[in-house]
C-alpha cells in the first residue's frame, strides 16, 4: 500500500490538521510505510473471529440514577479557552 | 542513618513514621536532589516546590496523630499526563502548553488522600506516543544510567526522576509498554495493572481500550504500597470495574514454590540481545531454584501483536485527540479566517510530527472504505491474541519473558524511522491487547545499562505479580543499584 501526496492531503483534511509543504513528503513516506507494516495482519485466519472491542469479557457500559452530581464549574473551565465571552467561547463567523 | 533517597518508599514511610526524619526534611532532600541533577535529566516539566513543602508540613502534623492514612508524608511525582488541579497539565505537548487542569484526577485525588506529597509533574513522550521520550515538546529525558541514552517511554520523566532518586516513587500510564519499558530501560520496577483496574478519570485519553495507569517504584513491595491507594472502582470512568481490591501487602511474602512459569518461545526468537536473554534466563533459573517451574509455552498469534497496535491505537487516538479543538482549551493559532482555518492550524501548530502521523493513521483506517480491512481486522486479530494468552494461562500462573529487545539506545538512533521505533514494543503490547496486568523488574545489567524480566498474569492478578516479584527482589540486590552521577 503506497499513499500518494494527494492521498495524505486528504487524510489531513479529514484529521482537521494543517500540513505545510515540507511536512508532506515525510508523511507520505511514513504512512505509506505503516500501512504496508500493518498488512501482516493479513496472515491471520480470522474467518469466524468475534472481534475484540473490550479487553475484559461480560463488560457492559453501565447505568446510573439520573441525577445531578456535578456543579456548575463553567467559570474555572473556561480560564483555558483562548477567547471566551459572557460565559460563550468564541469562534469566527460560521453563518453569514 | 542510610542517605534518605538511597531507601525505598516502605523504608521511608517506617522512617517517617518512627519520627526518625519528618516529612519537610525529606520533601527538601528530594526537591533540593531535583534543582541539582534535573538540568541533567530534564525528567520534570514542573516542580511544585512550594506546594509540596506546604503539604510536607500539613503531613508532618498529621504524623503526630495515630490515624495518618498509609503514605502520609511521602514525595511522589506524576507523569504530566494526570490532570492536577491548579497545576499545568500538558501531556508533553505544545497543545497542553498553557493548560492548567481545572481538577484533580482520580489517580492524583486518592494518592493526596493517602497523604503523598506531590513533587511535581514528570516529562514525556507528547500525548504518550513514543517509546523513547524523544517526542516530548519539552525535550528528550536522558537516562541517568548514561545520559547519551534515551529513559525509555512514554513514562521517561517518570522513569528516569525514580531511578536518578528524585524521588522515591512516581505514577505512569501504561498503552503499549509505557510503563515497563522504561522501567526496563532505567532499571525500575514498573507495573501495568490490569485494564479497568486503576481509574483514568483524569488521565488524558490516547487510546481508550488500552490506557491504563499504573507505578514506577524501586521495589515491587514500594508498587504493593501505591496500588493499595490508587486501586480500585471509580463511577466517573466508565471502563472501570467493580471488583474488589486484594491486600496487595499481605500476599508479598507467599513462598514461589510450586509457582508454574510459561516461557514465551516467541520473546526468545530472533530480535532480542543476547546479553539481555542471558540475563533473563539467569533470573528464570533463579526461580527455579526458588522452586518454581518452567514450562515452555507459544503463543503463536503474538508475532502480530505490533501491527495489531499500530491500528488499534492510532485509531483510538485520533478520536479521542480530536477534542482539541484550539476553541475550549490547548493552542489556539493566530488570526483564523474561518471555523475550518482554526481548526486545521491550531492542530497543525499544537501537535508534534509523530502525534500527528498517528492521528493521520488513526483517520486513514477509520475511514469510509477501509475500516473493515483494517480495524476490524485488527479487533478480531485482537481477540486471537487474547485468545492464546488465556490458553496459556489454563496452564501456567504467570508468563515471563524479556520486557524490551535491547538495553537503552542511543537518544536520536531511531528517531527517523517509526516502525523501528514502534518495534521497541513487541514484548510490551501483547498485555495491553488482552488487558493483562504486567511487570517489569531489574534482572541484571548489559554493561553499564540495567536490563528488564517481564512478569505477566491472568486478569486482576496484581497480587500474583507483585509476590512473584517481591521474592526475586529478596534474593538479588539489582533493584538496589544507583546510576553513578546520582548516588
Amino acid at each position: 500500500m503506497s499513499l500518494t501526496r494527494h492521498d495524505v492531503e486528504n487524510i489531513a483534511m479529514l484529521a482537521r490538521l494543517a500540513i505545510n509543504e515540507a511536512e508532506l513528503p515525510v508523511y507520505v513516506d511514513s504512512l505509506s510505510k505503516i500501512l504496508n507494516f500493518v498488512e501482516q495482519l493479513n496472515q491471520a485466519e480470522t474467518d469466524n473471529v468475534e472481534p475484540m472491542a473490550h479487553p475484559l469479557a461480560d463488560q457492559v457500559q453501565r447505568m446510573r440514577a439520573d441525577e445531578v452530581l456535578e456543579q456548575d464549574h463553567h467559570e474555572k473551565y473556561q480560564r483555558n479557552a483562548a477567547r471566551v465571552e459572557a460565559g460563550l467561547y468564541l469562534v469566527p463567523k460560521v453563518i453569514e | 542513618m542510610t542517605e534518605l533517597h538511597h531507601q525505598t518508599l516502605s523504608e521511608l514511610r517506617a522512617g517517617l513514621r518512627a519520627r526518625r526524619f519528618s516529612s519537610v526534611e525529606l520533601t527538601k532532600h528530594y526537591l533540593a536532589r531535583i534543582e541539582r541533577f534535573d538540568s541533567q535529566l530534564n525528567a520534570f516539566i514542573t516542580v511544585t516546590a512550594e506546594s509540596a513543602v506546604r503539604a510536607a508540613e500539613a503531613a508532618d502534623r498529621e504524623l503526630e496523630t495515630s490515624n495518618a492514612p498509609a503514605l502520609t508524608g511521602i514525595p511522589l511525582v506524576h507523569k504530566d499526563i494526570f490532570c492536577t488541579d491548579g497545576v499545568l497539565t500538558t501531556c508533553g505537548s505544545k497543545m497542553l502548553s498553557n493548560f492548567i487542569a481545572p481538577y484533580d484526577a482520580t489517580v492524583v485525588e486518592r494518592l493526596a488522600r493517602a497523604g503523598v506529597v506531590t513533587l511535581g509533574k514528570a516529562n514525556m513522550d507528547e500525548f504518550a506516543m513514543g517509546s523513547s521520550n524523544e517526542t516530548s515538546f519539552y525535550g528528550p529525558v536522558k537516562n541517568p544510567w548514561d545520559l547519551k541514552k534515551v529513559p525509555g517511554g512514554s513514562s521517561g520523566g517518570s522513569a528516569a526522576a525514580v531511578a536518578a532518586r528524585l524521588t522515591p516513587a512516581a505514577t505512569g500510564t501504561d498503552t503499549g509498554g509505557s510503563i515497563r519499558q522504561p522501567a526496563a530501560l532505567t532499571g525500575l520496577t514498573g507495573l501495568k495493572p490490569t485494564y479497568g483496574r486503576v481509574s483514568r478519570y483524569g488521565m488524558i485519553a490516547f487510546a481508550s481500550s488500552l490506557d491504563q495507569a499504573g507505578t514506577l517504584t524501586l521495589t515491587a513491595e514500594d508498587a504493593a504500597l501505591l496500588m493499595s491507594a490508587m486501586a480500585g472502582f471509580d463511577a466517573r470512568d466508565s471502563t472501570s470495574v467493580d471488583v474488589p481490591v486484594p491486600d496487595y501487602l499481605s500476599a508479598l511474602d507467599q513462598p514461589l514454590s510450586g509457582l508454574k512459569i510459561g516461557l514465551l518461545k516467541e520473546f526468545f526468537e530472533k530480535g532480542l540481545d543476547e546479553q539481555s536473554a542471558k540475563l533473563v534466563r539467569e533470573a528464570l533459573s533463579l526461580y527455579e531454584r526458588l522452586g518454581a517451574k518452567l514450562i515452555e509455552v507459544s503463543l503463536p498469534n503474538l508475532p502480530l501483536s505490533v501491527p495489531t497496535y499500530y491500528v488499534v491505537a492510532p485509531a483510538e487516538c485520533s478520536s479521542n485527540l480530536s477534542r482539541f479543538d484550539g476553541v475550549r482549551f490547548g493552542h489556539r493559532c493566530d488570526n483564523p479566517s474561518d471555523l475550518l482555518d482554526l481548526y486545521r492550524r491550531s492542530r497543525g501548530e499544537g501537535f508534534g510530527p509523530e502525534v500527528k502521523r498517528r492521528i493521520m493513521t488513526g483517520t486513514y483506517v477509520l475511514s469510509a472504505g477501509y475500516y473493515d480491512a483494517y480495524y476490524l481486522r485488527a479487533q478480531k486479530v485482537r481477540r486471537l491474541i487474547a485468545d492464546d494468552f488465556a490458553r496459556a494461562f489454563s496452564n501456567v500462573d504467570v508468563l515471563m519473558g524479556p520486557t524490551s529487545p535491547t538495553p537503552a539506545f542511543d537518544i536520536g538512533a531511531k528517531v527517523d524511522d517509526p516502525i523501528t521505533m514502534y518495534l521497541n514494543d513487541i514484548y510490551t503490547i501483547g498485555a495491553n491487547l488482552a488487558g493483562l496486568p504486567a511487570m517489569s523488574i531489574p534482572c541484571g545489567f548489559a554493561g553499564e545499562l540495567p536490563v528488564g524480566l517481564q512478569i505477566i498474569g491472568p486478569h486482576f492478578s496484581e497480587a500474583k505479580l507483585l509476590n512473584v516479584a517481591h521474592g526475586y527482589q529478596r534474593e538479588t540486590q539489582w533493584h538496589r543499584r544507583i546510576p553513578k552521577g546520582f548516588i
